[in-house]
């Protein structure tokens, strides 16, 4: 599986109040969540983002609440993956859970610009930008996340236990 | 190689006798628990399983504490969705309004939790239970979900960062004060994935409710859990609220800990985190004049008995600052029938409070005392983000109750010395 679109880029700390306000909480649905993603940080945010784009941040990325929301709107306003230098382990384990792909390589959240031309293969976790001209590598999943992943979340593989 | 609590508890809920630092396992669960916000996604998730019972009516909680009294109609449908499904389902421990709390106050105080249980909760404070020597970790709708059905988590071992406490806080030192510090000093990632393991002889001068609040912020330092090592305060808090099974589990005396901290307790000051993160720490002495606009005194972090004490040791005979709204929210229906017996609700009126029944309400920017841009407010929660509380160009500065309650009649964060 790759992923290829441009970078729209965030610094250290981005927390899930930024990503999505608790004000819009009242509701799960992907699409109205999706249509606040960000705004508190960015709000260009849904201006700029095209389908395929790739999110990167920095440290600790994604930190605060557990709420599911926050990657369930990155994911519906189009971001096929997220780079950063590290995440929150909340938030880790929910976009596994719920399909968002997600990378964790220093070398690529530290020198990608924003609105670089990123490819990303899940598998070898190589990066690519396209823009630059340069190869980071980062950390793939570790075999039983894939199995979560290939079975399309973690409902889907629970699934295969009833 | 010796294993540290967490690796105990862990291992011992999946059935291993040995685990080390990376290992993927699988452990069975003693709670799954879930709010208004997150409920309702899991119940969404847990349909497509495809299954028609939850692993146990018993171990799962769900609690309806954030917008709750519901605050606009959709927040009335998430509720009545997990009602519904709780209902069906036969969970016991669902709260209604007018028996709900904050749920990390709550869960506790029901006796629902135990040391050595290993709780997840859709709900990134539960970590607060590990003041009682239990493994609990916030996860997201998704893992609730699966928890529900299978009564069973992955988690992969975490190394863990020992913190030895020593020696006695001085008057206006609480919990609170102690966590705030040890943010600052290790930062808002520096516990990233790991545990906080809390040890040491000045542990008994820490209440129950100190470690609660400790606990709670454990993820504002990016750790997987925070745990406290089980003592009398410990047992006899048990014994009073609980008569489910506990194990005590203790760190192997050759437990690896990735790093030591020794914190001397008496030399702690009161410490007030600023904007936009709790590690932006600085010491009360070190303030300087900031003017606010709003106190919040309650939350899982410090909506407690205590809190709700020290708040009113401070108001008694004084007023809330003329340009201040503060409003107290005592964390559960018990919390609050005892603060009115005692009195508390008197002094706080006196005082020109606001008195609300329990909800998380501001402390998420959800109702109840939203703030407006260039607003600022001292509250005793436990996160400061952008946005946290309102307008994303308010301030939440987070502290104890005694320098919320300081700052309350001062008008400017302060502490009870200063009044
Ligand atoms: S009081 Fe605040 S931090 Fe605690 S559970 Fe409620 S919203 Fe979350």
């Amino acid at each position: 599986m790759k992923a290829q679109g441009k970078a729209i880029k965030y610094g250290d700390n981005v927390d899930t109040d930024v990503i999505i306000p608790a004000r819009y909480l009242n509701t799960s649905d992907p699409a109205e969540l999706a249509s606040h993603c960000m705004e508190d940080l960015d709000k260009e945010f849904l201006k700029k983002v095209d389908k395929g784009d790739i999110m990167v941040g920095g440290k600790n990325f994604g930190c605060g609440s557990s709420r599911e929301h926050a990657p369930i709107a990155i994911k519906a306003s189009g971001i096929s993956c997220v780079i950063a230098e590290t995440f929150a382990r909340i938030f880790f384990r929910n976009s596994i859970n719920i399909g968002l792909p997600i990378i964790e390589c220093l070398e690529a959240s530290k020198d990608i610009s924003d609105g670089d031309n990123v490819e990303i293969d899940f598998e070898t976790g190589i990066i690519i930008n396209k823009t630059k001209g340069k190869t980071y590598t980062g950390v793939p999943f570790p075999q039983f996340m894939q199995e979560i992943i290939s079975a399309d979340g973690l409902i889907s593989y629970i699934k295969k236990q009833f | 190689m010796g294993m540290t609590m967490t690796q105990k508890i862990l291992a011992d809920h999946a059935g291993l006798d040995q685990v080390v630092p990376g290992q993927l396992i699988k452990a069975k669960l003693d709670m799954v628990l879930g709010n208004d916000i997150t409920a309702p996604v899991a119940v969404k998730e847990f349909r497509k399983i495809g299954i028609n019972n939850v692993f146990d009516i018993n171990k799962i909680a769900i609690v309806p504490d954030h917008f709750t009294p519901n605050k606009d109609i959709k927040s009335a449908e998430q509720a009545k969705l997990i009602k519904e499904f709780a209902r069906e389902m036969g969970i016991v421990n669902y709260f209604e309004v007018g028996r709900v709390g904050v749920e990390h106050a709550l869960l506790p105080e029901k006796g629902l939790v135990v040391p050595g249980d290993v709780v997840i909760g859709a709900d990134s404070h539960t970590c607060t239970y590990g003041a009682l020597g239990a493994f609990s970790t916030g996860i997201g709708s998704t893992d609730m979900a699966a928890g529900m059905a299978t009564g069973e988590a992955w988690f992969k071992i975490p190394e863990a960062i020992k913190f030895v406490l020593r020696g006695k806080p001085g008057k206006w030192v609480s919990g609170k004060d102690v966590i705030l510090h040890i943010i600052g000093l290790i930062g808002v990632d520096g516990a990233l994935y790991k545990s906080m393991e809390f040890v040491g002889d000045g542990l008994h001068n820490l209440s129950m409710d100190d470690r609660f609040s400790m606990a709670n912020m454990a993820i504002e330092a990016g750790a997987k859990n925070g745990i406290f090592e089980v003592d009398d305060k410990t047992l006899e808090y048990v014994r009073e609220h609980s008569t489910k099974e506990y194990k005590v589990y203790k760190a192997d005396s050759d437990a690896v800990y990735v790093k030591t901290y020794e914190i001397d307790l008496s030399e702690l000051k009161p410490t007030v985190a600023f904007p936009h993160l709790p590690e932006n720490t600085r010491t009360i002495d070190k303030v300087g004049n900031v003017k606010i606009d709003q106190v919040i005194i309650g939350s899982c972090t410090n909506g407690r008995i205590e809190d709700m004490r020290v708040a009113a040791e401070i108001l008694k005979g004084r007023k809330v600052h003329e340009d201040v709204r503060c409003i107290v929210i005592p964390a559960t229906q018990k919390i609050w029938k005892q603060s009115m017996e005692e009195g508390l609700f008197d002094i706080f009126v006196d005082a020109g409070a606001a008195v609300s029944t329990p909800t998380c309400g501001p402390c998420l920017g959800g109702h109840m005392g939203i703030l407006a841009k260039g607003e600022r407010a001292v509250a005793t929660t436990n996160r400061n983000f952008v946005g946290r509380m309102g307008d994303p160009e308010s301030e939440v500065y987070l502290a104890s109750p005694a320098i919320a309650a300081a700052s309350a009649v001062a008008g400017r964060i302060a502490s009870p010395e200063e009044i």
